[in-house]
């Protein structure tokens, strides 16, 4: 499988990528997603200009009391930082769940948002860190909320000439738990539904419960009504069951030959509580 | 479209050639180079068969073009036995554990186990298959590569 031709440019700095995606070129970072779409010919990009090696968009740091992630960390980067395992350990987790060792050594963070597959796992952990997404074009910059940038399937509020530059994740706190939790699709491994919760527990109440889901829908969301049913309340198994069954109201759930809608209903009920309950068993 | 020269060093040999961008890793390997280790299994990034070191890290040649790998070092099944021609312990330990039957997805077992003990150095038989999750044996040999791994990482591989 032969991708169609195209120009390709490995620039020196984000300026001059930023210049030429304004032009018309289209951003390669891990190419984990384009260029199998590309070898398909689902996808053929005139120009190809190459952000994966730009070290101004690799990088992990903490600053003002927040995590920054250059889009062009790989998968192996976050599973693999400490920073990361100790601060926010929601991000550096999700990513062993993706692909394998050697598509975590290619893929990044910024890419998988960019594509928003509606499968891929990575959005479901940033709605339940309400992480914020930092938009760049030759023009200037822009931060959007997760919930602002995901708005359908493979559709983001990225406008022509943005990329993604960065993701914000929050510190959390000891008495923070979080986890994901995931049905794979056994060959592809993508996710048929995945699940993140974030819940911070106090003297045996829940508060600021987040729940993010992938793989049920077109597009990531967070559960507000699983949110709202568990705030302020113990968290018995009785409640986790009653709270896990709404996390599908009023979704319009996909339905393709891996899993009919109902299924697909039944796997996010069954693993938002698992998700609920590992991430209890982590909070102080 | 524009052709680019690129400069690669690979199993330690600087590599220069001019290349369409649309060129696949695995395709420069194998047919400008004659590096025929890396095989090409089903060209979907899902049977790592074509797995080869880019930079110390696997990866899975048929999706990357060539110009990506510019300046970088390579690292292909060819390369990993010294140059006496002493097997790397992963290499002696798939043959001590008769770990393949045809031997198509072989170089790219070997490729990535090499990277899974390098990384964890006592992996239990849960991790050695979860990190050969990439890698696709339609002899359905696993438990003899589990068992090579597991035996390469007893000998400190």
């Amino acid at each position: 499988m032969i991708a169609n031709a195209f120009d390709y440019t490995a620039p020196q700095s984000l300026d001059e990528a930023l210049t030429l995606i304004g032009n018309g070129a289209k951003p390669l970072s891990g190419g984990m997603s384009l260029i199998p779409m590309m070898k398909l010919r689902l996808a053929s990009p005139e120009h190809l200009v190459d952000l994966g090696r730009l070290k101004e968009l690799s990088y992990i740091r903490e600053q003002d009391g927040e995590l920054h992630i250059g889009a062009a960390i790989t998968y192996y980067e976050l599973e693999s930082s400490t920073l990361l395992l100790g601060k926010c350990p929601l991000i550096a987790e999700t990513a062993t769940h993706i692909g394998d060792i050697q598509v975590r050594n290619m893929g990044t963070l910024g890419g998988s948002v960019a594509h928003a597959d509606p499968a891929a796992d990575y959005p479901a952990t940033l709605q339940a860190l309400e992480a914020k997404i930092v938009l760049r074009s030759a023009t200037g910059a822009r931060t959007l909320s997760t919930k602002d940038f995901f708005l359908d399937t493979f559709t983001t509020a990225l406008e022509p000439g943005e990329i993604v530059a960065e993701i914000i994740v929050p510190i959390e706190p000891g008495l923070t738990g979080t986890s994901y939790q995931k049905f794979r699709q056994p060959a592809s491994g993508f996710a048929m539904v995945g699940i993140a919760a974030r819940i911070r527990q106090q003297a045996g109440t829940l508060s600021l419960i987040r729940i993010g889901v992938t793989g049920l829908s077109g597009s990531s969301y967070r559960a507000t009504n699983v949110e709202a049913a568990l705030e302020g309340k113990q968290p018995t198994e009785e409640n986790i069951r009653a709270a896990s069954a709404l996390v599908g109201d009023g979704v319009d759930a996909s339905a393709d030959l891996h899993a009919s809608a109902d299924y697909r209903q039944h796997l996010a009920t069954i693993y938002t509580a698992k998700a609920i309950r590992a991430a209890l068993s982590r909070s102080a | 479209m524009t052709k680019q020269i690129i400069s690669v060093t690979i199993n330690g040999a600087r590599q220069t050639h001019e290349v369409e961008p649309r060129l696949l890793l695995i395709h420069y390997l194998r047919e400008t180079l004659g590096l025929t280790g890396a095989h090409i299994g089903c060209e979907t990034s899902l049977c790592g068969a074509c797995t080869v070191e880019l930079n110390g890290k696997a990866i899975k040649s048929c999706s990357m073009f060539a110009v990506q790998a510019n300046g970088a070092e390579i690292l292909t099944i060819e390369g990993l036995a010294s140059a006496d021609g002493k097997l790397h312990p992963m290499q002696e330990a798939f043959w001590n554990e008769h770990a393949l039957q045809c031997g198509f997805c072989t170089p790219g077992m070997i490729m990535v186990s090499k990277q899974l003990v390098e990384r964890n150095p006592h992996p239990t038989d849960v991790e050695i298959r979860e990190g050969l999750d990439g890698n696709l044996c339609r002899c359905t040999g696993y438990q003899h590569i589990v068992n090579a791994v597991r035996a390469a990482a007893k000998a400190g591989a």
